[in-house]
């Protein structure tokens, strides 16, 4: 697309300040909102093709996150969230992913760009903290080098000013001893050490975008308290804008702003972290609600459950993916087996893809089930 | 048999009384040599299982919880008799099973079953799901009534799977399903305890929520005895009976569900629940949490005496030359802290005790974690000694 190469020349011309960058309307193509969002999501759709059919990973999610703010994606495995999250980065291989829609960082268009543009986005002004940082790092090269590797690929740094640029990381991140730990290798730090470094690693280049897909996941539930806090400082400090990727609601509770749910590829709910914890409109936010024991409230005698297993992505379920596990599906006759519910606003901001009544929803919701206010 | 001595009471009470105690445990450890150089000179220990003492009453479930690394996989391994304890005494219905061998131990096995974590790679791939079920049949040489299949396929249909599944693999299963056929497996020879090894923690919560039913249903159906071994504190707090905490190959705290999740004694047992993220925004911000400083040290040169001292915000001299006994400080709940919080009227000696600012002891967590000045007192209190080994940075723990 001609906008993103006009922004990339415009980039190499004009220097690499990204605040510089954000403001400069002039190199917005005509047309364009000016009052875009900081990073916008417009009907992503992200296929694998297979031998055994076409994997509908992510089909036509749309989103936007402000600078500063946090979006929480939930969902179970499979529902699309962390191949949402390698798509914005571009890291699917153009042989093996077909991906369509628009993604807007701060004025660029990612998904038109070229790789050699997203390559310098990429870390620059987007970075991502993966789940494992075992399996994240490079385990035959010290923890510094990977760090200063990362760094000069973006700046214009001596090896002596990157090294001193690294050690000042790792220790904004709270690595004791940052100046003789940097030459350690991965295997010599702990689990919650390391996903530090990765933080340390992420930030090196002060990106505006923070992509943190299941950060704390491999970590203690003390540890993971330390790294949760440390993503919050962090990000206030940089106001970057964060996307949390979490199946942990406990988590998302703590952190985000908003909130996507995602099943099978599709947002089903998007609003507020109050709409969807006190106003959950969907049938499978209730369930996930509903289904996880929880230290917050009085034990249940009981778990609720959502029956079945999650779909195949391949042979998704015709009309509403989530009807062959949901307890209210037939109260529309057939439209939930037939018609794929398309996302619609219940409230201002708060947006759900269901075919029940609104009224209808609204009374489950608090009758039967007790949730929310 | 070759341990067919007389049920040696461990001196275990039981409060409450209800249950007879099935299995109990005293002075058991595990060391793990540390080998090198070509002699394989023991050079070193890993002390992952450190000295319990608990025991289990039939029909109850305890729930160990504690940080990886804590020792809680390898005290399941050894109370099934995967591993052999290094010392220590595990007594099953009145027989000392530690160091059982041969023919005994696999008839002790009709009796002690397992659940794995990973249903991935837990199912062996290349058996179908009729044969990995009906394995314990063969192993054991029991014949059924009915015969193997039907029996198998009455399991199936017992944890909630097809029993016409009989003839497929493995991966032909998602997650869930398969945790239903390795929870069907360790059913077969109608065992009467069952260790869980992280039953639901590789799966989605929603299947986590059908695994957890399916198991207190067939506890009630089948009258069966749960060890489950776990890291997340609500799933343990729904599942268990009575909790143990575990860290650095110890107990440090063991009582009834209630008591310990609402009057957490142990000061790692309140920075643990502190830590846990509540699925409610409006607790955001508003709960004080326990940040503990550094890591788990490691369990090759674990800290002396009381192991937690290097990251307890409330460690005195006392804590770093003297171990503290896991003691009864309540009915049914053992405390092994020498500054336990939320505690009634042990060590009355202690000044420090009874800290006016401390909640009272009939808070329910929630409140309590978000009572700020709880901790804040807690502290303010005179700063730790030097930890022995360097591990952290003494001093009061961050809260927010």
């Amino acid at each position: 697309m001609a906008l993103g190469r006009r922004n990339a020349a415009g980039r190499r011309a004009g220097g690499t300040d990204s605040d510089s960058l954000l403001q400069d309307g002039p190199r917005q193509a005509p047309g364009t909102d000016p009052s875009r969002s900081f990073l916008e999501a417009r009907d992503l759709r992200i296929h694998f093709p297979t031998d055994d059919g076409l994997v509908k990973a992510v089909d036509g999610l749309s989103f936007t996150l402000e600078r500063g703010k946090t979006l929480g994606i939930v969902g179970e495995s499979g529902s699309g969230k962390s191949v949402t999250s390698l798509g914005i980065l571009g890291l699917h291989r153009k042989a093996h992913a077909k991906v369509s829609g628009e993604i807007w960082l701060g004025g660029d268009e990612l998904i038109s760009a070229s790789d050699e543009e997203v390559r310098r986005l990429r870390g620059k002004r987007m970075a991502m903290i993966f789940q494992d940082p075992l399996s994240a790092l490079h385990p035959y090269y010290t923890i510094g080098h990977q760090i200063i590797e990362a760094y000069r690929v973006h700046n214009k740094a001596s090896k002596k000013a990157a090294r001193a640029h690294a050690i000042a990381m790792l220790a904004k991140v709270g690595i004791p001893r940052p100046d003789s730990r940097v030459d350690d290798y991965p295997h010599q730090f702990s689990g919650g050490m390391r996903q530090r470094a990765m933080i340390a690693m992420a930030l090196s280049c002060d990106p505006d975008l923070l992509i943190a897909d299941e950060p704390t996941t491999a970590l203690d539930v003390t540890v993971q308290a330390q790294i949760l806090e440390l993503i919050q400082t962090l990000q206030a400090e940089f106001d970057s804008a964060v996307i949390m990727i979490t199946h942990d609601l406990g988590v998302v509770a703590e952190m985000a702003d908003d909130i996507l749910v995602m099943y099978a590829g599709r947002a089903v709910e998007y609003g507020t972290i109050g709409d969807i914890f006190h106003r959950p409109e969907h049938p499978y936010t209730w369930g996930l609600l509903k289904s996880m024991p929880r230290l917050d409230r009085d034990r249940e005698e009981r778990l609720v459950p959502i029956h079945g297993t999650p779909p195949s992505l391949i042979n998704r379920p015709s009309g509403c993916a989530f009807h062959p596990r949901c307890a209210f599906g037939e109260r529309n006759g057939d439209l939930s087996r037939t018609v794929v519910p398309e996302l619609a606003e219940a409230a201002p901001g708060h947006w759900v893809a269901c075919h029940l009544d609104p009224d209808e929803r609204r009374a489950i919701r608090v009758e039967q089930l007790r949730l929310g206010s | 048999m070759t341990a067919t001595t007389p049920a040696d009471v461990t001196g275990e009470e039981h409060p409450g009384g209800e249950g007879e105690t099935l299995l109990s445990v005293s002075g058991l450890r595990k060391h793990f040599p540390v080998v090198r150089g070509l002699r394989r000179k023991t050079v070193a220990a890993v002390k992952a299982v450190d000295g319990l003492d608990f025991s289990v009453r039939a029909g109850e479930t305890l729930g160990l919880v504690g940080e990886s690394g804590c020792g809680k996989t390898t005290t399941g391994r050894l109370l099934v008799r995967l591993d052999e304890p290094t010392a220590g005494k595990i007594v099953f219905q009145g027989r000392d099973i530690t160091h059982t061998k041969g023919a005994a131990l696999r008839r002790m096995r009709r009796d002690v079953q397992m659940v794995f974590q990973d249903p991935f790679s837990s199912l062996n791939p290349r058996h179908t799901v009729g044969s990995i079920v009906g394995a314990p049949y063969r192993l054991q040489n029991i014949k059924t009534e009915v015969g193997i299949k039907r029996t198998v396929q009455d399991l199936l249909e017992l944890v909630g799977l097809n029993p016409e599944h009989y003839n497929r693999y493995p991966h032909e299963f998602s997650g869930g399903q398969r945790q239903r056929i390795g929870i069907a497996r360790s059913l077969a020879l109608r065992p009467k305890l069952i260790i869980a090894d992280e039953p639901v923690s590789a799966l989605d919560v929603s299947i986590q929520a059908q695994i957890i039913n399916l198991m207190e249903d067939l506890q009630n159906e089948l009258g069966l005895t749960y060890v489950v071994i776990a890291h997340d504190l609500s799933v343990v707090r729904h599942i268990s009976d009575r909790v143990a905490v575990m860290y650095l190959g110890k107990i440090v705290e063991l009582a009834d569900r209630t008591d310990l999740y609402e009057r957490p004694m142990h000061p790692y047992t309140v920075a643990l629940l502190s830590a846990v993220p509540l699925a409610d925004p409006d607790q955001r911000g508003k709960r004080k949490r326990i940040q503990l400083a550094g890591d788990l040290p490691s369990p090759l040169d674990p800290p002396p005496a009381c192991p937690f001292h290097t990251r307890c915000w409330k460690a005195q001299e006392v804590c770093t030359v003297e171990e503290p006994p896991l003691a009864e400080l309540s009915p049914g709940h053992r405390v092994a802290c020498h500054f336990p919080e939320n505690a009634p009227h042990a060590n009355p000696e202690d000044p420090r005790q009874r800290d006016p600012s401390v909640p009272s002891e009939d808070g329910v967590v929630p409140k309590e974690l978000r009572d700020a000045e709880a901790h804040q007192a807690a502290s303010q209190a005179p700063a730790p000694p030097a930890p022995a080994a360097g591990q952290t940075e003494p001093g009061p723990p961050p809260t927010r």
